[in-house]
C-alpha cells in the first residue's frame, strides 16, 4: 500500500514537468519544424512577395536580368498610376476599384439580409419538405458559373440588365444566397429555441423575439457568413468579363486582367492594383477574426 | 390568477407525428397541478399548447375564463420555466428578471421595486450583477424561476424544470417550488417524469401515456389505486407486483400460491390481475403462519431497506419491500406472506381497475 501511494505523489511532479530528454527533443523538434515552416512559407508566398515587390520597383528594374532582389530603385508611381489617369483625373482602374466595393458590398448585404431569416425560418419552422428544399437551394450551386453564364447573358440581355452594376449585383447576391443559407442555418440550429419561446411568453412577437434574442447570438456567424459571401463577390471574374463591358461598369477583377494582353504589359501596375486589390478582403478578414474563427468552428454546416 | 380547462386536446406534427392523442384536465385555481409520463407521452408537447407556443391540432384551451386557442404566447399572461433554463446570456440577472416587466412596458421604479422583491423571494441579491454563464445550474434555475414569477402571471407552466440539477439541489428546490407556489397561491402546471418529484409536488397529478391521460388524482390515490396497469406499472419504486389471480372460494389466489382478500363486486368470467404494493408483502421464515414456501432470488440493499426479488413459483418473482433488520440471504428458502389490505385488481384485457 505505502509503496502505491508514494508512486502516486511522485508521478506528479513528473507529469507537470516532462523529463529533459524529451523536452530536449521537442526543442530539436520545434526547431526543424520553424525550419521547415519558413521554407514552406517563403516558397507559398514567394508570388505574393514578387508582386508586392514589383508594385514599388522602377520599371527599368522590373525588367532587369538577373532580376534585382534588394538594391532596386523604389518607387510609388506605379500605385499612383492605379488610383491617378493619365490625363490627372481618375483612372479606369479606381473607377473600376469603386465598382468592386459597390457590388460586392451590396450584393453580400443582400444576400446576408435574405439569407439570415431564411435560414431561420428553415431552422424553426416545420416547412413541407424542408430536406427536399434546402437540397434545391444548395443545389443551385452545383454549377459553376462558367456553366450558366452563357443563358445569364441572354437573360439579361432580355431584361437589360446587361453591363449593369445592379446586374452584377443580383448574381453575386443569388450565388450567394444558398451558402449563406445553409451556412447560417448550422449556426441558428445551434441558438436554442427556448430564448424565443421565452421571449414570446414574457411579451414580444415571434419577429421581435429573434430581432432582440436570437439575431444578437448569430453575429460571429453572420460575420463569418458575410466574410466568405464577400470574398466570392469580390474575387468574381466569369460573371464580371462576361457581363459587364464598359469601364464605369467593370469590376476590379476583370479590369486588372485587361490590363495584360495589349503590345506592352506594364507589370508595376498590374502587380500595383493587384496589391490594392488584394488588401481589402486581407483587412476586412482581420478584422473579424475573432468572429470567424468563433463562426467557423461553432456551427458550420451541420445537420 | 386563474384555472387551466384543457378539452379534447390533439396535436399531430407535421411529419405525422401524434403527440398529444386525446387530453382533457380541469386545473383548479391556485393548484399546484402534475403531469408525469415517461419520456415521448406528450408532457412538453401539451405544455406548450397551453403557454401558445405550439398550435393544437384540434382541441380548446381556456385560461381562466377565456378562450385562448388564438391568443399568441404575449396575450396568455402565464409564465413558462424550461427544462433549459433559457436565461438571455447577454444579460445581467438583473436585467434578466426586469426583462418581461419592460416588454410590459411597467415605469422604471414599479420595474425595479418588483425585480428586487423576486430576487428577495428566491434568494439572487448577490447574484444580481453576474451573467448567466457565470451562475451555477442551481442558481441559473433560480434565476428562471424568478423572472418567472416577477411578472405574476395567471399561472406557471413549469417544463422538467429540475432535470439539470443534482439530485440533493433537486429536493432542495423541490421544497422551494412548492413553499413559493403555496405563498403566492398562483396556479402551476409541472410537468416531469420523475415521480418521487409528482408525488411530493403535486396537489394532484396527471399520469400520461402515449398522448393520453390514464389516471389523474391526488398523489395518494394514484399510489394507493392506479387506475390502469400502466400505472400501476408505472408509479412506485419499485412498482407494484402484478399478480395474475383467479377468484376461488371467496378469495384471490395467485399461482404461486398467494392468497389475498378480494375487493367487492369483483366482476365475474374474467382474467384478473391484482397488483400488490412491495411492502404489502412481507419475507418470513419457511413455514411461518399462513406463508407461501419461496426462494430469495436476489437481494437490494438500499441502506434504509432491503428489496428482496422472490420466487415464489408464480409467473414471474415478485419484491418486497422490508426494514433492514431482518436479514435473507439469496438464495435462502423462505416464507413469503400478504400482510396488505386489499389489492387493486385489474381486467387483463382492458388493463383497467375493476375493483
Ligand atoms: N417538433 C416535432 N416534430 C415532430 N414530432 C415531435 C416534435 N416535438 C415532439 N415530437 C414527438 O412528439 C412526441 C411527444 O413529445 P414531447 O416532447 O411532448 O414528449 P415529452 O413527454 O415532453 O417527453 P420528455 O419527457 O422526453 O420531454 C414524441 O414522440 C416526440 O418525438
Ligand atoms: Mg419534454
Amino acid at each position: 500500500m505505502g509503496v502505491s501511494v508514494n508512486e502516486a505523489v511522485s508521478t506528479d511532479p513528473v507529469r507537470d514537468h516532462p523529463p529533459p530528454a524529451r523536452r530536449r527533443g521537442g526543442r530539436g523538434r520545434s526547431a526543424l519544424e520553424v525550419a521547415l515552416l519558413t521554407v514552406l512559407a517563403i516558397v507559398m508566398l514567394f508570388p505574393v512577395l514578387w508582386m508586392i515587390e514589383t508594385s514599388i520597383k522602377e520599371n527599368r528594374d522590373v525588367y532587369a536580368i538577373p532580376a534585382k532582389f534588394f538594391n532596386f530603385q523604389f518607387t510609388m508611381d506605379h500605385f499612383k498610376d492605379v488610383f491617378v489617369g493619365a490625363g490627372g483625373g481618375r483612372s479606369a482602374l479606381s473607377v473600376s476599384f469603386l465598382n468592386s466595393v459597390v457590388v460586392a458590398g451590396v450584393s453580400t448585404v443582400l444576400a446576408t439580409v435574405l439569407g439570415v431569416p431564411a435560414a431561420w425560418a428553415y431552422s424553426r419552422f416545420a416547412v413541407k419538405a424542408k430536406k427536399d428544399q434546402l437540397f434545391f437551394i444548395l443545389s443551385t450551386r452545383f454549377m459553376p458559373p462558367v456553366v450558366v453564364v452563357i443563358p445569364i447573358f441572354l437573360m439579361y440581355r432580355q431584361v437589360g440588365l446587361i453591363d449593369t452594376e445592379l446586374g452584377l449585383i443580383l448574381i453575386y447576391a443569388a450565388f450567394n444566397l444558398p451558402f449563406t443559407i445553409w451556412m447560417m442555418k448550422g449556426f441558428v440550429d445551434e441558438v436554442p429555441a427556448e430564448y424565443e419561446d421565452a421571449a414570446m411568453l414574457d411579451g414580444y412577437t415571434r419577429l421581435q423575439a429573434f430581432r432582440r434574442f436570437t439575431l444578437p447570438l448569430l453575429v460571429p456567424g453572420i460575420a463569418a457568413t458575410a466574410v466568405f459571401a464577400l470574398i466570392f463577390s469580390w474575387n468574381e471574374f466569369v460573371f464580371a468579363i462576361f457581363l459587364t463591358s464598359s469601364d464605369d461598369v467593370r469590376t476590379a477583377p476583370p479590369a486588372i486582367a485587361g490590363l495584360i494582353g495589349g503590345t506592352t504589359v506594364d507589370w508595376g501596375l498590374v502587380a500595383a492594383s493587384s496589391v490594392v486589390f488584394a488588401l481589402p478582403v486581407l483587412v476586412f478578414a482581420y478584422l473579424v477574426r475573432k468572429h470567424l474563427v468563433a463562426g467557423v468552428t461553432l456551427g458550420a454546416v451541420r445537420r | 390568477m386563474a384555472g387551466i380547462e384543457v378539452t379534447a386536446l390533439h396535436k399531430r406534427y407535421p411529419d405525422g407525428t401524434v403527440a398529444v392523442d386525446h387530453v382533457d384536465l380541469s386545473i383548479g385555481d391556485g393548484e399546484l397541478f402534475v403531469m408525469l409520463g415517461p419520456s415521448g407521452c406528450g408532457k412538453t408537447t401539451t405544455l406548450r399548447a397551453i403557454a401558445g407556443l405550439a398550435r393544437q391540432t384540434t382541441g380548446d384551451i381556456r385560461i381562466g375564463d377565456t378562450l385562448v386557442n388564438d391568443l399568441p404566447p404575449a396575450e396568455r399572461d402565464i409564465a413558462m420555466v424550461f427544462q433549459f433554463y433559457a436565461l438571455y446570456p447577454h444579460l445581467r440577472t438583473r436585467d434578466n428578471l426586469a426583462f418581461p416587466l419592460r416588454a410590459e412596458g411597467l415605469p422604471k421604479a414599479e420595474v425595479r421595486e418588483r425585480v428586487e422583491e423576486a430576487a428577495r423571494l428566491m434568494r439572487l441579491g448577490p447574484l444580481l450583477d453576474r451573467r448567466p454563464r457565470r451562475l451555477s445550474g442551481g442558481e441559473q434555475q433560480r434565476v428562471a424561476l424568478a423572472r418567472a414569477l416577477v411578472r405574476r402571471p395567471r399561472a406557471f407552466l413549469m417544463d422538467e424544470p429540475l432535470t439539470n440539477l443534482d439530485a440533493e439541489l433537486r429536493a432542495d428546490m423541490r421544497t422551494e417550488i412548492k413553499h413559493l407556489q403555496g405563498e403566492l397561491g398562483t396556479t402551476m402546471v409541472y410537468v416531469t417524469h420523475d415521480q418521487v418529484e409528482a408525488m411530493s409536488l403535486g396537489h394532484r397529478i396527471a399520469i400520461l401515456n402515449k398522448g393520453r391521460v390514464e389516471q389523474i388524482g391526488t398523489p395518494l390515490e394514484v399510489y394507493d389505486r392506479p387506475a390502469t396497469l400502466f400505472c400501476a406499472a408505472f408509479i412506485g419504486s419499485p412498482p407494484m407486483n402484478l399478480i395474475e389471480v383467479e377468484v376461488a372460494d371467496g378469495k384471490l389466489r395467485g399461482k404461486g400460491g398467494l392468497v389475498l382478500t378480494p375487493p367487492p363486486g369483483l366482476p365475474r368470467d374474467r382474467d384478473l390481475v391484482a397488483g400488490v404494493r412491495p411492502e404489502a408483502l412481507e419475507v418470513t421464515e419457511p413455514g411461518a403462519e399462513r406463508s407461501v414456501p419461496a426462494r430469495v432470488a436476489s437481494v437490494e440493499w438500499l441502506g434504509d431497506e432491503i428489496i428482496y426479488v422472490v420466487d415464489h413459483g408464480g409467473e414471474r418473482d415478485v419484491r418486497v419491500r422490508m426494514p433492514p433488520t431482518g436479514r435473507f440471504a439469496a438464495d435462502a428458502p423462505v416464507g413469503l406472506r400478504h400482510t396488505g389490505g386489499t389489492p387493486a385488481v385489474y381486467d387483463v384485457k382492458t388493463e383497467e381497475l375493476v375493483a
